[in-house]
């Protein structure tokens, strides 16, 4: 006999009561856990994304969607912006790097994406399998792609037009795979990567146009989902490292050479005709803020419901000490001391909220992972049950001192106890 | 190896040649009233004593303040040798848990327990050792070898009855204390339980102080002292 042994002794002898009241502090914990995992790993995979970007050029339009679809990939973009234009950024003398992008298609619900090797360097990507495109129409998938394809290296694909998945197929225009990446945990993983020039290639008119590259407004994404291309017979004339004069992109990635750039370049860039420059902190901190406020209206609904929880360890060990007022007299009248009925009291209260919090911790792990397995998007945005959110090591202290003090009210009358008149009621 | 005979264990020998129980100059007030008053009273050292009265007569507060769960209003209570009122709380309860078992009219059994672990239960909170062989032994002795898994809501009353003696012996106290044992029972069960209160406490070496109003229990006692009716 111990004191755990006799503690959970009485919490067997009220199953029921002991299974519902740890059951509530579970669904809690689980709750305020879901909320944590969430909000950790949404704000970590958008730190993750914005890291090593400083500005993002874009078109005129809505900050916020030039960020989220230059960097999350999660919206359309504002437009494209003429390369001249954008190369005025690029050759400033404060920028460190400056990574374009061309969007404009997707293949298998997947984007493709036109960029350069240093956005690869700079997501830290490695090659599963392969190597990194080196001319135009060839690609290379991101992991995620690559398992939901089913695609392996020198294989082909053609882009369909537009990023909604639905547009016609560039069907004269073939990519051809000749590289995979590791997965990086990045929006990388779903991606398909190519040289810029491939998308300047799919998206090239279809007659010859001797007085350079196609209007701006008839090419690029989401602004030629009008069907009146006509591509393929003008690919060759897309040299790589001659751009059309009148290319376009989609946005620039840049990179600061020094601070001084922060003060600066955006104003140098919103000055432009057609830019607009929009800093992903600054954007991705105002994301947080509006679903940060969804988080929090959850995780207060935890919080409620933990406290709920806690009130009912007050009332499940109420009950039980009140029922056991005659058993808490005979262990004084067998020789426990006041300290000794104290501590086996605490001990009990102690098994109901760790078991409590421990099956909520559990609950809550596997909740985040059946969601990730069932919905795409939370699978896409990195969502995984196998990771520890910082904050939940305050849910240890925090459930566990909730319980106690929930606890401490019964434990402390039945410490007062008059033995001789409990005796003679019980 | 045989198992060690239940309840057969050294007698402390701290208090050794000490009576068993001492009151003197007892009074017990709640209040204004007067709830027991005795000038001198002792139990010597083995010794076997009734205590008599009808019900309110303040048998079952003798008890108590016998086993320090209730402290005199005057007077002193020497257990043992052992003042109890001099003693700290906490010492007054391991003292008691070592030193006196108590038989309740009401028998507490902790039903959430097994009878093995109801015994298991008055050993460790005393910080005694015994191992199963004894305990199971100790239950052999009252009759309930076969018992030892069972849940006290699963037992008769006699049966009942035998787990509280046998946990009332289980620490092999010096000083037995019941209250109204046989008040319960049928004739046939109230002779077995009092013969085994007497004989257990005559292996333990243990005194023991009976308090009852059950007439048919007073042959097996030469000691007795009668309570008035008046408080």
């Amino acid at each position: 006999m111990n004191l755990l042994r006799l503690a959970l002794a009485y919490l067997v002898d009220r199953l029921g009561t002991t299974i519902l009241t740890i059951l509530l502090l579970a669904l809690g914990v689980a709750t305020v856990t879901v909320i944590l995992l969430v909000g950790h790993q949404l704000r970590d995979r958008i730190g993750r994304e914005i890291a090593g970007v400083d500005l993002v050029v874009g078109a005129k339009g809505s900050p916020l969607q030039l960020i989220l679809s230059a960097v999350f990939q999660i919206d359309v973009p504002t437009g494209n912006v003429p390369l001249a234009e954008a190369d005025i950024v690029r050759r400033h003398p404060l920028v460190a790097r400056a990574i374009p992008i061309a969007m404009g298609d997707t293949a298998g619900g997947f984007r493709i994406v036109g960029t350069e090797p240093t956005l690869l360097e700079m997501r830290g990507a490695a090659l599963a399998r392969g190597r990194i495109w080196q001319a135009p129409m060839e690609a290379v998938l991101g992991a995620a792609v690559a398992r939901a394809s089913g695609l392996d290296l020198g294989a082909t694909f053609v882009g369909a037009h537009g990023l909604g998945g639905t547009g016609f197929a560039h069907a004269e225009h073939p990519y051809t795979i000749v590289g995979i990446l590791a997965p990086t945990g990045t929006v990388l993983d779903r991606l398909i990567l190519t040289a810029v020039e491939s998308v300047w290639q799919v998206h090239a008119p279809a007659r010859p146009q001797p007085t350079g590259p196609p209007a701006a407004e008839e090419h690029g994404a989401e602004a030629h989902g009008d069907g009146a291309h006509r591509h393929g017979e003008q690919e060759g004339h897309v040299a790589r490292r001659a751009p059309p004069e009148k290319a376009e992109i989609t946005a620039l990635l840049v990179r600061y050479r020094s601070p001084l750039a922060a003060v600066q370049l955006p104003r140098l860039v919103n000055a432009q005709p057609s830019l607009q420059a929009a800093s992903p902190a600054f954007e991705a901190a105002r994301l947080l803020a509006i679903v940060g406020f969804g988080l929090d209206a959850f995780r207060l609904v935890g919080i409620v419901l933990v406290t709920a929880a806690a009130l009912s360890v007050f009332v499940a060990l109420s009950n039980a000490l009140e029922e056991r007022r005659g058993d808490l007299a005979l262990m004084r009248v067998l020789g426990a001391t006041r300290g000794l009925v104290f501590r086996s009291l605490l001990l009990e209260a102690l098994l109901l909220t760790g078991s409590g919090l421990v099956l909520g911790l559990v609950l809550g792990h596997s909740t985040v992972e059946v969601l990730a397995a069932l919905f795409r998007q939370a699978s896409e945005a990195g969502m995984t049950g196998w990771v520890l959110a910082p904050e939940e090591l305050w849910l240890l202290p925090g459930v566990l001192g909730l319980g106690l003090l929930a606890a401490s009210i019964p434990v402390i009358r039945a410490y007062r106890t008059d033995l001789a008149s409990t005796l003679a009621r019980a | 190896m045989a198992a060690p005979s239940p309840g057969s264990g050294p007698v402390t020998s701290e208090f050794a040649g000490a009576a068993a129980v001492t009151l003197e100059g007892l009074r017990y007030t709640i209040g204004p009233r007067t709830i027991l008053a005795l000038e001198y009273w002792s139990v010597p050292d083995r010794g076997r004593a009734l205590v008599l009265g009808p019900s309110g007569s303040g048998k079952t507060t003798l008890l108590q303040l016998l086993a320090g769960l209730a402290l005199p209003s005057a007077g002193r209570i020497l257990i043992a040798g052992r003042d109890l009122a001099a003693m700290s709380e906490g010492d007054r309860d391991v003292f008691r848990g070592r030193t006196i078992g108590f038989v309740f009219q009401a028998l507490h059994l902790v039903r959430a327990l097994s009878v093995l672990d109801n015994l298991r239960l008055a050993t460790f909170l005393t910080g005694t050792e015994r191992s199963r062989e004894e305990l199971e032994a100790l239950l052999q002795a009252v009759g309930l070898g076969e018992r030892a898994g069972a849940r006290p809501a699963d037992l008769s009353q006699g049966e009942a009855q035998r787990v509280a003696i046998a946990r009332a012996l289980v620490n092999r106290p010096r000083l037995i204390l019941a209250d109204e044992p046989t008040s319960a029972l049928d004739d046939r069960n109230a002779r077995t339980v009092i013969e085994l209160l007497l004989a257990r406490a005559e292996e333990a070496g243990a005194a023991l102080v009976v308090a009852t109003h059950d007439a048919r229990i007073l042959p097996w006692f030469e000691q007795r002292l009668e309570l008035g009716s008046g408080r």
